[in-house]
């Protein structure tokens, strides 16, 4: 038979979702301008300590709350410690703790979401409504009462802003799972009695990683501002370390004398890095829900 | 063209040869050598190559073509409604011989409003859901200065033209109230509003039921004798086109390759494509015993590709060095037609591609069935109420026959492929036997050998195959899974899947967005035969497809079913491709059997009234004459049926009290043929003519 050729020609393989996407993202501005502000903090991070110009946890009492110069960029904060260390130090902390309990939550979230939309009826109903329960209380009141309860560590912290995320990942996981429980290829997988673990792990999961991606940035961004917060009221991050919203806490009373340099500065690191990874999320987000 | 009034007269008319062929008058539209690309990463994508047409006042022209032949692009360049990327190179198109390219934004605006409507395939996403359809038919009014009240009393004129029996229930309710069927003429009313002087009509049935579909062309026919307006009918059929249209322009890769009035096109094609395409549409009448289909091979030049010869090149067998090298011009034929092919005097000469020998059935009409069905109903509940989806279905499937399964949409062809799938449980009472043993209403009851023994091949094959999933790990994971093969041996039997369904092994490492519909069809088809199956059930497996892929497609069913003895439950709404494939044919209306029988005589009647009428529905090309029989409204709520025979509502044989209060029996009038209705058979064998014998396809070379 000489047929046989027939319509056997791939389409060219630049057309391949994954590889558009890239490219998308590398000349969407709002996610490069994201990157480069994570990266910073980032990098802050890693290898802050051999950057900074004085010792950030080195007190001198001698230079207490003296305003920005050519010493102290910053100032000095209340016990004559550089501001500007400080702030460049407590990039840790806070991007060590926000982004291993947005990973919890999106795990566990991922998870629920997943069993909820995949064998829906009664166990759907069971878990959603014990997500809005959770969904009504205020963030800050759920995460101090677990810190309250457990105690105030980096890794209780990480548990219990993980634990607070959960339900909403969980809430779109379900609605992205839903839609794609009524492809074809599910039922071709029913017609092959695979059990309910490989269908919602290896057959949808992989699916519904685009929407999984996109909410992972969104919370990271919450819960960078979750663990500020925490911290600032004294349940988060603990002294001495060089945490911004500890910080906050210890610094904000000299505001009213006029001395703003000590809250502003890790106020603005607080606000970049939230920034930074919105607009991350943003890019994402434009290029994975078209 | 059918003449409306006699189409009323009696709900049966002839088809009546299209009005005498005239002089085109003074035309409504000129497309003159149109082209245009799309600017893609500052590139230009050449997508339409070379479009010349006109349309005439009160004429009109179908535009043919395969999916992404530049027919939709070309309709909404009319109304220059491009998107931003679009480059239009050279060329124009006049409406009413005012240039539409020159034209500002309010002279467009105007155009859009007045001159040019269009109607588009999905009339579902054409009507706002948040509006009631009498205002939204009114709000056209408005727009054009009318009062509230004044615009109200014109919408309701308006629907009443476009046949719809109730317009102030219509009126009131929301467009989600409304049948696609009733839909569509509420667009099309909309589309009349200003009494354009052009409607573009781009696949207006395609999401259409057969009898809905045909309803809606009639009113089509007889609103353009009534408004005199012009019509450009745009769509993938031809069949549909040649019944609606004086002349058809025949579109590939962005040129207009054939051109000329729809009878001499259809029945002497003057261009190897046109030749290719309608040898692979199975013909009236023709089944598998005739031979397989003929196929076009390869695929159509991508957007953008440099073409410096014939488009059509690559795929054609008659090509000579010139057509690689010179693009050929438009050559003008006898009869006012044109082709754009060096050989069009030989284009009928195109040789076959699919020379293969004559399929013999493989079913055996004695001996234990299959599967046997017996008192199979469905009931599902909606708000409360029991709503019937199958209703006491008895039935058998031979061993290696292929059952055709026909019916309107909500007739419950997919309900009783679901079921026998194991998906859906059926009402208790059911019983369903496979070789004999009794089949688990849940297939998480079923035993290994009955899940390998049933698998199906799904509608849709984009859906069908897991995105994320490589061509070779979603042929494999059927294999682990079925028949528990790994490493070297589930390799091998991969390789041989892939060469038994026609899959270059150089495919398997690809993902499925890499691939083509009809390529993709073909791993479904790969998976589905993974476990050795005794019955596949293919739901509707070419509708997605192209017509020259779907021939390859049907021809690649029917190759496995003589290679592996499968047997086929088959579904679907296009009656050329079930009696093609279909040893058998069961027809079901509101999920009762209302006729079974062999193909051949199903088809040649005399038939179940309803059989008639979706026979008749169906668009056929032209020289083959049928009677019309038209069904008029919707196929009836099953929450609920009809008293009596649930078909009397709509039966175009309608006796009188009997069918209203008896419902008919399932009796075997002849012998294997089984009909429910009242009338004894001979009685409907005088009412029903039998059909014509299959015509010849044309341009087959004479041997």
């Amino acid at each position: 038979m000489a047929t046989a050729i027939d319509e056997l020609v791939a389409l060219p393989a630049r057309q391949v979702a994954r590889r558009e996407r890239l490219r998308l993202l590398w000349h969407s501005p709002t996610f490069l301008l994201g990157l480069v502000v994570v990266a910073f903090w980032v990098l802050c991070a890693l290898v802050g300590r051999l950057l900074v110009p004085h010792d950030p946890y080195l007190p001198d009492l001698l230079s207490r709350l003296k305003p920005p110069s050519a010493a102290h960029w910053f100032g000095t904060d209340d016990i004559g410690r550089d501001v500007f260390s400080r702030v460049i130090v407590g990039a840790r902390g806070i991007l060590t703790v926000a982004p291993l309990a947005t990973l919890l939550g999106t795990v566990a979230g991922t998870s629920i979401g997943l069993v909820a939309g995949y064998f829906r009826g009664i166990v759907d109903e069971v878990l959603m409504r014990v997500v809005d329960a959770f969904l009504a209380v205020p963030v800050v009141i759920t995460g101090m009462l677990g810190l309250v309860a457990l105690g105030p560590s980096t890794a209780t912290l990480i548990l219990v802003i993980g634990f607070v995320f959960t339900p909403l990942i969980a809430r779109t996981v379900r609605a992205a799972v839903l839609a794609e429980r009524e492809m074809e290829y599910v039922q071709a997988g029913r017609l092959r009695k695979e059990n309910a673990l490989y269908m919602m792990f290896v057959e949808i999961l992989p699916n519904v990683l685009g929407p999984v991606l996109v909410e992972f940035t969104v919370r990271l961004g919450y819960a960078i501002f979750a663990t500020a917060t925490l911290s600032f009221l004294g349940f988060g991050i603990q002294p001495p370390a060089a945490d911004w919203g500890l910080n906050l806490h210890d610094q904000y009373i000299y505001l009213t004398g006029g001395l703003w340099w000590p809250v502003l500065f890790p106020a603005l690191a607080i606000a970049t890095l939230v920034v930074g990874v919105n607009l991350l999320a943003d890019g994402l987000a434009q290029v994975y829900e078209r | 063209m059918m003449d409306s009034s006699k189409a009323s007269n009696a709900g049966i008319a002839r088809s009546v040869p299209p009005a005498s062929v005239g002089e085109v008058r003074d035309s409504v539209l000129e497309v003159d050598d149109f082209r245009l690309a799309f600017q893609v990463r500052g590139r230009d994508r050449n997508a339409i190559r070379g479009v010349s047409f006109s349309v005439g006042r009160n004429d009109s022209y179908g535009l043919v073509g395969e999916s992404g032949c530049g027919k939709s692009t070309v309709a909404l360049a009319i109304v220059k409604y491009l998107p931003r990327n679009a480059h239009i190179q050279s060329g124009a198109i006049r409406v009413n011989g005012a240039d539409v390219f020159q034209m500002g934004n309010a002279e467009l605006r105007r155009l859009r409003a007045t001159t040019v409507s269009m109607v588009y395939q999905n009339p579902g996403a054409a009507l706002n859901p948040a509006i009631r359809v009498g205002d939204q038919v009114a709000e056209t009014f408005r727009v054009s200065g009318s009062h509230r009240a004044e615009a109200l009393a014109r919408a309701r004129a308006m629907l009443v033209k476009v046949q719809i029996s109730d317009p102030d229930g219509v009126m009131r309710r929301y467009p989600h109230q409304l049948s696609g069927g009733m839909q569509q003429r509420v667009v099309i009313a909309m589309a009349l509003a200003h009494n354009p002087a052009l409607l573009i009509l781009d696949e207006p049935t395609t999401g259409l039921d057969a009898t809905v579909e045909a309803e809606v062309l009639d009113l089509i026919v007889a609103l353009r004798k009534e408004f005199g307006i012009s019509i450009l009918l745009i769509s993938h059929n031809l069949g549909l086109v040649a019944r609606m249209c004086r002349r058809i322009g025949v579109l590939y890769a962005g040129r207009l390759v054939e051109e000329g009035s729809s009878d001499a096109v259809l029945s002497d094609p003057r261009h190897p494509y046109t030749v290719g395409l309608l040898r692979a549409v199975p013909r009236w009448g023709t089944s598998k015993s005739h031979g397989l289909l003929d196929t076009i091979p390869g695929l159509p030049p991508a957007i953008g590709a440099n073409i410096p010869g014939c488009v059509f090149a690559d795929r054609c067998g008659l090509v000579q060095d010139i057509c690689q090298q010179q693009e050929p011009q438009l050559f003008e034929l006898d009869g006012g037609r044109t082709s754009r092919c060096f050989f069009h005097e030989k284009a009928h000469l195109l040789p076959t591609v699919e020379a293969g020998p004559k399929i013999a059935s493989r079913a055996m009409a004695v001996g234990a069935p299959l599967v046997r069905v017996e008192h199979l109903s469905k009931t599902f509940r909606q708000d409360g109420h029991p709503v019937k989806g199958v209703v006491d279905v008895s039935l058998s499937i031979r061993p290696g026959e292929a059952l055709g399964l026909v019916g309107e949409s909500g007739s419950g062809k997919t309900t009783l492929a679901r079921v026998l799938l194991g998906l859906t449980p059926p009402d208790a009472g059911a019983t369903i036997d496979i070789e004999g043993k009794a089949l688990r209403p849940q297939i998480s009851d079923r035993p290994d050998d009955q899940i390998r023994a049933l698998q199906m091949v799904f509608q849709n094959p984009g859906g069908s195959l897991n995105r994320r999933h490589s061509v070779r790990r979603i042929i494999g994971r059927a294999l682990t899974r079925l028949i528990g093969l790994a490493g070297r041996a589930r390799e091998q039997r991969i390789l041989e899947l892939a060469q038994s369904v026609r899959l270059d092994r150089a495919l398997l490492d690809l993902w499925p967005v890499q691939l083509s519909g009809g390529l993709k069809q073909r791993v479904a088809i790969a998976r589905a035969f993974a476990g050795e199956p005794r019955l596949v059930i293919a739901d509707e497996p070419t509708s997605a497809l192209d017509v020259s892929v779907q021939a390859a497609i049907l021809n690649l069913l029917v190759k496995l079913q003589a290679d592996k003895g499968v047997t086929y439950l088959f579904i679907s709404h296009d009656l050329g491709v079930v009696r093609y494939l279909s040893d058998r044919i069961a027809v079901l209306y509101l999920g009762r059997l209302m006729e079974v029988g062999d193909a051949e005589t199903v088809f040649q009647g005399p038939h179940h009234p309803y059989t008639e009428a979706l026979l008749s529905a169906a668009p056929i090309l032209k020289g083959e004459t049928r009677e019309r029989i038209r069904l008029h409204g919707e196929i009836p709520n099953a929450s609920a049926p009809p008293s009596g025979c649930v078909f009397h509502t709509r039966c175009p044989r309608f006796i009188g009290d009997i069918c209203v209060k008896e419902e008919p029996p399932l009796a075997e009038q002849e012998p294997g043929h089984f009909i429910r209705c009242h009338h004894p058979i001979e009685e409907l064998r005088r009412m029903q003519r039998p059909a014509p014998a299959p015509a010849t396809v044309p341009g087959e070379p004479s041997r």
